[in-house]
């Protein structure tokens, strides 16, 4: 059984269209990554799954229940982290994790080899309330609340923004433990270098799905060469690249420009050509990184 | 039943950690009780009162004497001219002028008939009203001593008139505080109520766990009574603590059975606590709450008879008041404890209220379905 399915799902606020026809479905002991930027649909989609929100249109199942119907089933049986720091501020770690263990009518201890690796490492703090801890502590907190009813789909929405750039290494290692242990996760992200990390990833923009697939299909898929053009004077670079009539693509990655060209590799002695004229230049081949195919399946769709 | 249990459990724990939460259960009825009783006094005292007499005679003299003995008046100052008086009356140093008119008492002798003057300032009405209400007792009175004086005969053997000698049942010395203190107490007890109780409830919406609660085995009414009855136990402890104040700083009075008044309260927070409920299902943040509980608790505190009686107030109004909880209250706690009424003087009053609470949480649970 695939523990999340979504139908071709529909959500309008208003005249918003928040979702349009959203399909897929997450199989057993998956992590599945939701990739897009700030107000593409995905919290919508998160809340619609966790049963907070109703669909315009289009069915979802979670672990074989229908969000509408069985609704209260799933509110049993699922972890949902939303993407706002929903714990009690005043509570501490302690008092926060027992209060959302026995609302689940079980105890901390019941469950506690499933939160335990995360658990040791907020552990010291036990005593502190949950508005003063660090982003990433909160994060960890969250997640062992998320997870000490042993729910068998987990839902994460955005759980590493705001958080530093070690814990959320951290957090993610924790999420490939935990799908070891065969929950599957849906987890949400802005950020395209968690993507790879994700079994397989579905890229949403503007309330639509561009394209599902592992990371590595996703590259694969983008098949066109690319360079990485480097110079003295950046902006001149980027000016000169994006006038250049056989640009395709030209977006700034790091300290190089990633191009690619309408007329594939056939082009490239043609824009060295073109580029002489700028000091310090280099030019290489590179291969295509998710964020790159991000970004080329965003310009597709505008267009 | 567990579940709610353990709402309660974290209430408590989220109640008793929030440090403005023990001054306002242990300090605000302690200064409410003491600041309020002792200032919102209807006797009014120390009126400024400019005597312009203009006779200089004996009696204008008694007149004078008698009436700054009575103990309500203060003589700012007694000017010769009725202008200097008017000065003070405007610049607000006085808030009475007595005029006594050249020939007062030969007026009186001959003609057997003078007359006085009385200004007041009626900025304050009820200030007004009672100095204007005292000064005409004391001429009076005055007045029945002069004739009685004049025909050289005592009081018994005067000419024969009605003598009207009342007592004053349930509160004999006319003690403010006795009818005062119990509505105080209402006041209290409803803040707790419809104030804390609907933040209570927002709070959960503004900081965001409602989210997380949502997606939790948690049921509604689950939700709403474990929000809500940590307040009901509040206020009633309040209201307790509250008489217990009373009794011990002024005495108040218990002639009814006290029972009676918590029954009476059981029913009436339930109406309060649906009240915030009801504000709370549209409302977003604390602040928003608070106002809108602010705005109709003022007009039901000012409309409830607890500072002016309700049979003064226009028609309207007063059908206006069948609608509001909080003077049923205030008249059901002073009935049992100054008039000592029992459960069969109140018993109206009990289902009128049992009534406000269904219909109340009726509409604030079926609100709540359809936004959250």
């Amino acid at each position: 059984m695939q523990p999340i399915i979504i139908n071709n799902i529909d959500k309008k606020f208003g005249d918003v269209k928040a979702l349009n026809n959203v399909s897929f479905s997450v199989e057993e002991g998956e992590l599945f990554g939701l990739i897009g930027p700030d107000g593409a649909g995905k919290s919508t989609l998160f809340r619609i799954l966790t049963t907070l929100l109703l669909a315009d249109k289009g069915s979802a199942s979670v672990m074989g229940m229908d969000v509408v119907k069985d609704y209260k089933k799933i509110r049993r049986s699922v972890g949902y982290m939303p993407g706002r720091f929903s714990l009690y501020q005043d509570l501490s770690i302690e008092e926060n994790l027992r209060f959302f263990a026995t609302i689940f009518n079980t105890t901390v201890e019941q469950n506690y080899d499933l939160i335990k690796d995360i658990y040791v490492q907020i552990e010291p703090f036990k005593k502190r309330p949950a508005g003063k801890l660090s982003g990433g502590m909160k994060q960890k907190l969250a997640l062992c609340c998320a997870l000490v009813h042993k729910p068998s789909v987990l839902f994460l929405d955005e759980p590493t923004t705001g958080v530093d750039p070690v814990s959320r290494k951290e957090f993610w290692e924790m999420l490939q433990r935990l799908r070891e242990k065969g929950i599957a996760i849906l987890v949400s992200t802005p950020y395209m270098d968690e993507a790879v990390l994700c079994d397989r990833v579905a890229l949403i923009q503007k309330g639509e799905l561009m394209d599902i697939n592992t990371p590595e299909g996703i590259v694969r898929r983008f098949a066109q060469p690319m360079w990485a053009v480097g110079a003295g004077d950046r902006y001149r670079l980027m000016q000169d690249l994006r006038s250049y009539e056989d640009t395709a693509s030209c977006y700034a990655f790091g300290e190089y420009l990633h191009v690619t060209l309408k007329s594939g590799g056939a082009g490239e002695d043609a824009l060295c050509q073109y580029l002489s004229p700028h000091q310090d230049l280099t030019m290489f081949r590179t291969s295509a990184g998710i964020e790159d195919c991000f970004m080329y399946l965003m310009q597709e769709q505008n267009q | 039943m567990r579940t709610i249990f353990f709402i309660l459990q974290k209430e408590f724990l989220q109640v008793f950690r929030n440090r403005a939460m023990l001054p306002i259960i242990f300090v605000m009825p302690v200064i409410q009780l003491l600041i309020l009783a002792f200032a919102a006094n209807y006797e009014i005292k120390n009126i400024r009162i400019d005597i312009v007499d203009q006779d200089r005679s004996s009696w204008s003299q008694r007149l004078t004497h008698k009436i700054l003995a009575s103990g309500y008046f203060e003589l700012n100052d007694a000017p010769l001219s009725v202008k200097a008086a008017y000065e003070h009356l405007a610049q607000d140093d006085a808030d009475l002028i007595l005029v006594i008119p050249p020939n007062f008492e030969r007026n009186l002798v001959r003609q057997d008939k003078a007359s006085l003057q009385l200004l007041v300032n009626a900025i304050n009405g009820s200030k007004a009203g009672l100095a204007n209400g005292y000064a005409t007792n004391i001429i009076r009175s005055f007045n029945k001593d002069v004739r009685a004086e004049w025909l050289a005969m005592d009081e018994r053997n005067g000419p024969p008139r009605i003598d009207v000698t009342y007592s004053n049942w349930f509160n004999q010395e006319m003690n403010y505080k006795y009818f005062m203190v119990p509505g105080i107490l209402v006041v209290l007890v409803t803040m707790i109520g419809a104030f804390l109780s609907g933040m209570n409830i927002v709070k959960e919406k503004e900081v965001g766990t409602i989210e997380q609660l949502n997606v939790t085995p948690i049921r509604k009414h689950h939700f709403i009574i474990g929000k809500l009855l940590p307040f009901w136990i509040i206020a009633l402890f309040e209201l307790a603590f509250g008489l217990l104040l009373g009794k011990l700083i002024f005495h108040l009075p218990m002639e009814g059975n006290v029972l009676l008044i918590f029954l009476f309260a059981a029913v009436y927070l339930v109406v309060m606590l649906g009240m915030g409920l009801l504000i709370s299902t549209f409302t977003d943040t604390q602040q928003q709450a608070m106002f809108i509980t602010w705005f109709f608790i003022i007009i039901f505190v000012l409309m409830s008879g607890l500072f002016t009686p309700v049979e003064s107030m226009p028609d309207w109004a007063q059908k206006i008041t069948w609608f509001n909880p909080i003077t049923y209250f205030v008249k059901v706690i002073r009935m049992v404890m100054l008039k000592g009424s029992g459960w069969e003087h109140i018993r109206h009053y009990f289902f009128i209220m049992c009534a406000f609470a269904v219909v109340i949480n009726a509409i604030a649970v079926w609100n709540y379905r359809k936004t959250v």
